[in-house]
């Protein structure tokens, strides 16, 4: 793919297709997924694709998207993070108090993405250079962040937050604002994974540190930028999260992490690192939500929810593991 | 030589260990009493029932999230299968062990037929078991047990909580195992270098689907013991004790890439835990602020331990 097209024989739209689909096969097969599940629940129950639940699907879960893009590249490297939905949650009320508080409203959006950054630039640091397995780490860091964020909040809600500070809930030509977060981080992140040496140097990583170190990438510095990127993300998302209603509550939703992973490795990302792009991820979180509202408008309890995904996750999983058989 | 014994991972913990117990006896002269200590010993059978097994999961290199999940299907199944379908209750308690053993079977099947990464398999069925056990119960609890099967969570035998002497035992069964017999030997191999343990001819894949088993009926009788000390079934049971088992189980020495660990140092982490948990708490520090020190402790034993390991070498 990375020859020029002047010299390259012209290829058939239908073999090029399937070179894209060989290599795009997960986001493929998660696109594919996705309009299947919109098109057979929209037939059984046509309020399904109503602007309100069009809206609810695509904007209510775009945090997760967004915090799933820095999960897609730590994945990549080889490492996890089982601290962002904590993380999500602190910086949610970082933001809420700041705004409660009479600061300006762009110190109350800022302070949560630096705040991030610094936390998971500690992680990565000590992932790097001391050393320590990042699920170790995170484990840790899980602990000190949801014991911080009770202590301080005390677990009361925050509540009469300043209209302007809502950026979730603002609108541009009628659509709302996380819709835009979530597609214009994604095009930007994919892009400079594709295209910036930066970028293309976490998959050089995540495939062989060893090879990577011979052509001059250093990994441990590596691993602490995309960390703090990372961080940058779940600072995002949970600015996003904390303006979607009235108020920030003092939890995050209960293994909001498993899900950003979740949407990360069912888009794509091969756990072992090295493969998958942010494109997938993002279609995989709006998947997510396609499923849990479809359940709602198929009238099945949604007790049943977390079943249908873990199938899922099961399912993608065992499929990328039999194509990898196959292909190798 | 000395500094073999002293740099050991587990002689850090033994003396934290102190360290804890005696500043908790300083803070709180209500924590060195029978009652509390054994008081204590209830609260960490559920985590140290999960840890024992994980410890076996952690060591061949692989890790479980899934326990927790396990607990609660395990857990609406006795309560559903003895209210609604009327079954007698200790059969109950043997299908829902079974339950249990089965969830883990189906782990290790997916993760020896796939050779998916533990790590998200267990996610996956993290997600799908505890979905179950919630489809399942519509969220609705189970409630009113005989008095007799309280005495396993709540009563005492020989004035010991009844949970602690399984506990005991089933802690020394699995050290005895790990240390002393040939299936220990094979699952350091396993996690210290796969692809020659295979070559070596051992059962590898026989030993792994064993190991998540196990640790699936284990997660069960934790689910048992845990129903009649809280004399109640519910879906949400046991959400989040995988992180407690697996942080006991780090902060015991294993090491989370495989091949090294010990028993010892398992029940030294779910000690060490425990103790900070009630020190602190009876100290008057809240609930959250006992796990912010628990974070703190883990990252900053693995780190001395790490740096120990480098002067040893």
């Amino acid at each position: 793919m990375s020859h020029s097209p002047t010299l390259a024989p012209q290829p058939s739209p239908a073999a090029a297709f399937l070179r894209f689909v060989r290599a795009y096969g997960q986001e493929t097969a998660v696109l594919v997924a996705l309009l299947v599940i919109v098109v057979a629940v929209s037939l059984i129950n046509p309020n399904y694709l109503g602007p309100t639940n069009i809206n609810n699907i695509v904007a209510g879960n775009a945090y997760v998207a967004v915090a799933a893009i820095g999960m897609t590249m730590i994945i990549l490297l080889g490492h996890i993070d089982v601290a962002v939905g904590a993380l999500i949650g602190v910086l949610a009320s970082i933001a809420g108090t700041l705004a409660v508080n009479g600061y300006p409203i762009w110190i109350a959006w800022l302070v949560p993405i630096l705040v991030g950054v610094c936390v998971e630039a500690i992680i990565g640091v000590l992932v790097a250079y001391a050393r320590i397995p990042a699920i170790v780490v995170t484990l840790g860091i899980v602990s000190i962040l949801k014991g911080g964020l009770i202590t301080v909040t005390q677990g009361v809600w925050i509540s009469n937050l300043p209209p302007d500070f809502l950026i979730a809930q603002f609108r541009l030509f009628g659509i709302p604002s996380p819709v835009y977060f979530m597609v214009g981080l994604t095009i930007a992140a994919g892009l400079w994974m594709r295209y910036a040496p930066f970028g293309r140097a976490i998959y050089a990583v995540g495939g062989n540190v060893e090879a990577a170190r011979t052509v001059g990438i250093r990994p441990e510095r590596l691993t602490v930028g995309v960390f703090a990127l990372h961080g940058m993300f779940a600072g995002i998302a949970a600015v996003l999260f904390g303006t979607q209603l009235q108020v920030i509550q003092s939890t995050v939703p209960n293994n909001l992490e498993l899900t950003i992973i979740t949407a990360s490795v069912i888009g794509g990302v091969s756990i072992v690192g090295g493969r998958g792009t942010v494109f997938g991820s993002t279609l995989a979180a709006i998947f997510f939500s396609a499923v849990s509202s479809a359940l709602v408008f198929l009238n099945i309890s949604a007790y049943w929810l977390r079943a249908v995904l873990g199938l899922l996750i099961l399912a993608t999983v065992l499929a990328d593991a039999m194509r990898r058989r196959q292909f190798h | 030589m000395l500094s073999r014994y002293v740099f050991r991972h587990e002689t850090i913990l033994a003396l934290l260990l102190v360290l804890a117990l005696a500043l908790s006896a300083n803070l709180s002269d209500r924590f060195f009493t029978v009652d509390n200590l054994l008081n204590q010993g209830r609260m960490l059978t559920e985590v140290g029932i999960i840890a024992i097994a994980m410890t076996f999961v952690i060591i061949t290199g692989g890790i479980d999230l899934s326990v927790g999940s396990v607990l609660g299907l395990s857990a609406i199944t006795l309560g559903v299968v003895w209210k609604t379908l009327g079954v007698p209750l200790p059969l109950a308690m043997v299908v829902a062990v079974l339950v249990g053993a089965l969830c883990g079977a189906v782990n290790g099947l997916i993760i020896v037929k796939s050779r998916m990464p533990p790590m998200i398999a267990t996610l996956g069925t993290l997600a799908l078991y505890r979905g179950l056990a919630e489809g399942i119960s519509q969220a609705r609890s189970v409630r009113g047990y005989p008095d007799w099967f309280y005495v396993l969570g709540q009563g005492e035998v020989l004035g010991v909580p009844t949970q602690l002497w399984i506990f005991g035992a089933l802690a020394i069964v699995a050290a005895v195992i790990l240390g002393y017999q040939t299936f220990g030997r094979v699952t350091y191999a396993i996690g210290a270098n796969e692809t020659a343990a295979r070559f070596s001819g051992l059962a590898v894949d026989r030993s792994k689907i064993l190991i998540y088993t196990a640790s699936g009926a284990m997660a069960a009788l934790a689910a048992v013991t845990f129903v009649s000390r809280v004399s109640t079934t519910r879906s949400d049971m046991g959400m989040g004790i995988e992180m407690d088992a697996i942080s006991a189980v780090v902060l015991g020495g294993t090491s989370i890439f495989g091949g090294r660990g010990t028993m010892i140092g398992t029940l030294l982490g779910i000690l060490l835990i425990q103790t900070m948990k009630n020190g602190l708490t009876l100290a008057g520090v809240k609930g959250d602020g006992t796990i912010i020190v628990i974070g703190s402790i883990l990252i900053l034993t693995i780190l001395i331990s790490n740096i120990a390991n480098r002067v040893r070498d």
